[in-house]
């Protein structure tokens, strides 16, 4: 394939203006010896030739065409309507730059505005910016903004908050100064008693994530109570799709309302791209990361859209920037969009009522197969745990053979978590598929495991 | 205004001194080298401040400023109304648009300050 | 009734039609019930103020937005140092098979063979390309990229028993730069630019000692010039122990030209989304891979592709890397269409690219240097700057020439970057674009260039012909209004 539109004609011409007679007189002053180098790559090829080969990788892997997923924690196989590509995939969308020259890039920026709402109104918070990486960038950006805000310097990061999210919260306070306390688990939520003993005044920010890590819905406005009467900031990290039948996190205090957007519109890509956002109450806006639409009006007066609150970024602000970040993850952000205009405010509750309903049918559907027991009793939205008293090669061996992804080993995480599996159950999911599941465990022989590392590991961790 | 009485900084703000209590601003010339005041960070009342340490921040639109304390001491007094109408700074840079009051803790300092006199050479020095 | 551009500016929230989202199943009576498992105050009581609008009616909200942008596809877009080139469409077919755009992130190993051998040929491609020992594909963009080296810089350090306090940046980088550095705790120390363009190898040699961890620079830099020392550099900063960080947002210049490993760069961060082809998607998504000499290679984020005859395997815990940066493995759709691209071109087609992206911009650099002054003499590498500062005496700023670009059809260069530069203007016109177009842009360049001497009014006035005029930025700061509130 090439890419260059000049003919040789062209570059004669080119050269001539230019006043050199070949291209590498441009480069005299590159030190010869860096000039000089054995490059191993391969040759290019036709996109004809190129579409066949990847294709052929493509198949190696196995998709939500070809399986059944159960799979979640974080990342969710919902449908996406056909609209959502189709408009988010528009050049005009795909092919512009930040808006930096904002007569020209309108109806960027006017999405970004219209996304902002939207976030706002789903999560209930008062400012979001235009987003970030992922969830749990956001999630690290949101525990730096709490340090930031006040002298504190402790962090309360439960444990049933997603492991991958407390690693990328630890990566990114590497340098900063700050001590995490990890709250520990009871019966799968976060301990609030603990919680509460924890919380004193060097406290900066209790984290909560709502559905957490095991799908379990926590008593978030207890644990929203027990911060603000310790006058840290709460910080909520929450499923967006989650938020048509669960209680906004504005409602309950949060002060920084942050989680993956991937749910709202974007395949799941093995696991990015896809966008996370971030939404903050008032006192916080101007400490907020990241670009920031804002509506102002034109030299006639006309209603117009453009990039503001700049001066806290890092393109001004450098080394005092709230953040680093630069480029951020629009084009997943603006399919969100799509997706929550084209669902409308029936269809954000329809979508929560299917998952739940689907989780909950699914959930009681397995109990009833011997040696699937119980992880906890507590309500959960669209993801659930049990235990599956089941050889982990076995059943891995029966899923795949009835063509089905998931559901996630919890040991994975920490060994002592054997047994223990999440299940993510969509929208997407039909009877059919359930049967297939129940049948895929059905297959395997009872292990005996459990009977040796006793059923009361939930209480011992996690 | 009478601008005579007040002192002055290299970094541009404007300081009267009533008793050890100090009113702090920038300078008319500074405003117009900032620009459109968009918003500003004032500090806390009660913080403790040195010399020459970073007090608040005054942004424009493509800018962020740093304000210095021309004194040591403790912020005793905010100009809350900026908080509204941040381009009072621009409209009244030595008036309504003052940002902190200082109790100064060594009255020492401000014979260091510039005078009117001396302030306005400075500014019009072009190495600065 | 409301004017067309009225009409054309309605907020989605100011339009009303049916929907019910009928593209979804109804959940029946039934999940009400299921809701009752859930304890009440954990429910909402109040539904969001989310539009209601039929089908088409988003699809026509959409569309028509869309329209008000200017875009590589519509526009030439010769933005300074973000490398708007063309982005073959192929490649983002490529990334929306199911094989890979329905893939889980959590999927067992062994059904995801075909996506990990992606990934892995893919850091033998950028390992070679840019002649560094291992990449990670982890950060998800350029700044994330600085945040991850640094943290290796420091790590790097650590495990030596070293504690340096110091990065130092270029006084004409970008901002991620320092701010990448003061996230990692470090002290930023801006080194001069001197006269001719380049790093100032005197003002370096001072501040470079036993305290500083790392030089991060782009070479080349963002005046668009090669440092020509960098070897000195090089041999300087490793003398004293520290370590050359290199910002890959200027890899265009270089594919096949020569490579930042050789000239003794030790962590290298590349944004596929300016030189490998991510399209920008109106500021993201991108990705920053960053690459690593082997000294540095344990600690890489975490987890590692590992080859194993013929199969692929994460390794999850590494004891010296610097742990996660993101959720799971980085934004594979952006590396699909990267490693598509770099397979596409070959090498014959990549060592093009750079070759005609400097033809391209020392082309209109010579061509526009009667008409703006030219900061810094000599040939250019991909990209350069001009100064519009001798326009200042009609009033005419830096930025009212690049509104005025906007009513001829062209989207405006970079503008006031790199600060050192007075009335900057910094135009990438990439390989992609062909003489005639960038001849159409010096044309227009000279007509603005008149038009400032006959009427500079006019210029100042711009831009006329876009969805709204000159934007009031002091209002949008002073009264911030980010979001939209149903009345």
């Amino acid at each position: 394939m090439d890419t260059v539109p000049h003919t040789s004609k062209d570059k004669e011409k080119i050269l001539e203006a230019i006043g050199v007679s070949s291209f590498e007189e441009l480069l005299t002053s590159i030190p010869k010896r860096l000039r000089d180098f054995r490059w191993d790559l391969p040759c290019g090829v036709s996109e004809l030739e190129l579409a066949a080969e990847l294709r052929g990788t493509a198949v190696r892997n196995t998709d939500f065409t070809s399986a059944v997923c159960y799979l979640g924690a974080g990342n969710y196989d919902h449908f996406i309507p056909a609209v959502v590509e189709r408009l988010a995939h528009r050049s005009e969308f795909m092919t512009s730059y930040t808006p930096y020259q904002g007569e020209a890039s309108q109806g960027t920026l006017q999405s970004m505005y219209e996304y902002q709402t939207l976030i706002c109104e789903l999560t209930g918070m008062d400012a979001s910016n235009a987003s970030m990486y992922d969830g749990a960038s956001g999630l690290a950006e949101a525990v730096l903004l709490a340090l930031r805000s006040d002298g504190r310097k402790k962090i309360l990061l439960p444990q049933t908050v997603h492991p991958e999210y407390r690693a990328v919260v630890r990566t990114y306070l590497s340098y900063v100064g700050a001590e995490v306390v990890e709250v520990p688990a009871l019966d799968g939520a976060v301990d609030l008693a603990k919680l509460r003993e924890l919380l004193d005044g060097d406290a900066a920010a209790v984290v909560i994530q709502q559905p957490n890590f095991f799908g379990i819905l926590e008593d978030a406005p207890e644990a929203a109570e027990a911060a603000r009467k310790a006058g840290a900031h709460l910080i909520a990290c929450v499923n967006p799709l989650s938020l048509g039948i669960l209680k906004p996190p504005g409602e309950y205090g949060a002060d920084i309302a942050v989680g993956e957007g991937q749910p709202l519109g974007n395949a799941v890509s093995y696991g990015g791209p896809h966008f996370g956002f971030f939404a903050v109450k008032e006192p916080l806006l101007r400490k907020i990361p990241g670009r920031i639409a804002g509506m102002t009006v034109d030299n006639a007066g006309r209603r117009a859209f453009v990039l503001t609150l700049q001066a806290r970024e890092q393109h001004i602000r450098r080394e005092k920037a709230t953040s680093n970040i630069c480029t951020n993850q629009a084009l997943c952000a603006l399919k969100g969009a799509i997706y929550l205009a084209l669902l409308g405010r029936e269809g954000i509750r329809k979508l929560g009522l299917l998952n739940v309903k689907n989780a909950r049918e699914t959930y009681e559907r397995l109990l009833r197969i011997r040696g699937v027991s119980e992880f906890s009793r507590k309500p959960f939205f669209n993801e659930f745990v049990l235990y599956v008293d089941r050889p982990e090669e076995k059943l891995k061996e029966s899923f795949r053979r009835n063509g089905i992804l998931g559901p996630l080993p919890l040991a994975r995480f920490d060994a002592r978590m054997r047994s223990a599996y999440l299940f993510a159950v969509t929208e997407k999911r039909t009877p059919a598929d359930l049967d297939r599941l129940v049948k895929a465990i059905e297959e395997t022989k009872e292990g005996d495991y459990l009977a040796s590392t006793g059923r009361g590991i939930k209480q011992t961790h996690f | 205004m009478d601008t005579s009485k007040l002192r002055y900084t290299e970094t541009h703000e404007w300081v009267s001194l009533n008793g050890n209590l100090a009113r702090v601003g920038i300078t008319d010339h500074a405003q117009r080298e900032i620009s459109d005041v968009v918003f500003v960070e004032l500090p806390k009342p009660g913080a403790l401040l040195k010399q020459k340490q970073s007090a608040m921040i005054v942004e424009s639109v493509k800018a962020a400023f740093d304000i210095y304390a021309p004194v040591s001491g403790k912020i005793v007094k905010i100009n809350e109304e900026l908080g509204k109408r941040p381009e009072l700074v621009n409209q009244s840079p030595c008036e309504e648009g003052w940002l902190f009051e200082m109790e100064c803790s060594d009255l020492k300092e401000a014979n260091g300050l510039l005078t009117e006199e001396q302030y306005q050479k400075f500014k019009t020095q072009p190495t600065h | 009734m409301l004017r067309p551009e009225e009409e054309l500016s309605k907020l989605i929230f100011e339009k009303r039609s049916a929907n019910t989202a009928s593209w979804l199943p109804s959940p029946g009576k039934e999940a009400e019930e299921v809701l009752k498992k859930i304890p009440k105050d954990l429910l909402r009581e109040k539904e969001p103020e989310i539009p209601s609008l039929s089908e088409l009616d988003v699809v026509r909200h959409f569309t028509n937005l869309s329209r008000k942008n200017f875009c590589v596809d519509t526009h030439f877009y010769p933005l300074g140092s973000c490398t708007m080139k063309y982005n073959p469409k192929s490649l983002d077919a490529f990334a929306s098979f199911p094989g890979f755009a329905d893939v889980h992130p959590y999927a067992d190993e062994e059904d995801v063979q075909g996506a990990l051998q992606l990934l892995h040929e893919m850091e033998i491609f950028l390992s070679e390309i840019t002649g560094m020992d291992a990449f990670t594909l982890q950060p998800a963009a350029g700044a994330h990229g600085e945040f991850c080296g640094l943290l290796m810089a420091a790590a790097y350090h650590h495990s030596k028993g070293e504690k340096r306090t110091k990065v130092l940046i270029p006084d004409s980088a970008h901002g991620t730069n320092p701010a990448s550095a003061a996230l990692c705790g470090y002290e930023v120390v801006q080194i001069k630019t001197n006269p001719r363009g380049h790093v100032d190898p005197a003002d370096l040699k001072s501040k470079t000692d036993a305290s500083v961890a790392c030089f991060m620079m782009t070479n080349p830099n963002t005046l668009g010039l090669f440092e020509e020392d960098i070897l000195e550099i090089s041999r300087l900063v490793h003398e004293k122990g520290g370590l050359l960080y290199y910002d890959g947002a200027n890899m265009n210049a270089l594919l096949g030209v020569c490579r930042p490993g050789d000239m003794g760069f030790d962590i290298v961060h590349l944004n596929l989304h300016k030189t490998f082809a991510v399209p920008h998607g109106s500021g993201g998504p991108g990705s920053g891979p960053v690459g690593v000499k082997k000294r540095l290679a344990p600690f890489l984020p975490v987890p590692r592709i590992r080859k194993e005859g013929d199969r692929y395997r994460w390794e999850h815990s590494a004891p010296s890397s610097i742990g996660k940066l993101r959720s799971f493995y980085g934004n594979f759709g952006a590396v699909v269409r990267s490693y598509a691209y770099i397979r596409a071109l070959g090498k014959e087609g990549l060592r093009a690219v750079s070759e005609n992206a400097i033809l391209n911009a020392n082309y209109l650099k010579k061509r526009l240097e009667d008409i703006f002054d030219e900061p810094f003499d000599g040939f250019c590498m991909h990209e350069f700057v001009l100064s519009a500062a001798r326009y200042k005496k009609q009033g005419v700023k830096a930025l009212d020439i690049a509104k005025r670009l906007l009513d001829f059809g062209v989207y405006a260069p970079t503008i006031y970057f790199p600060l050192i530069v007075e009335e900057a203007l910094m135009v990438e016109p990439t390989e992609t674009e062909s003489k005639e177009t960038l001849d159409r842009f010096v044309e227009i360049l000279r007509a603005i260039s008149r038009e400032i001497q006959e009427n500079p009014e006019k210029v100042q006035g711009a831009p006329y012909t876009t969805p709204v005029g000159r934007i009031d930025e002091v209002r949008a700061a002073r009264q911030p209004n980010l979001r939209y509130h149903s009345k």
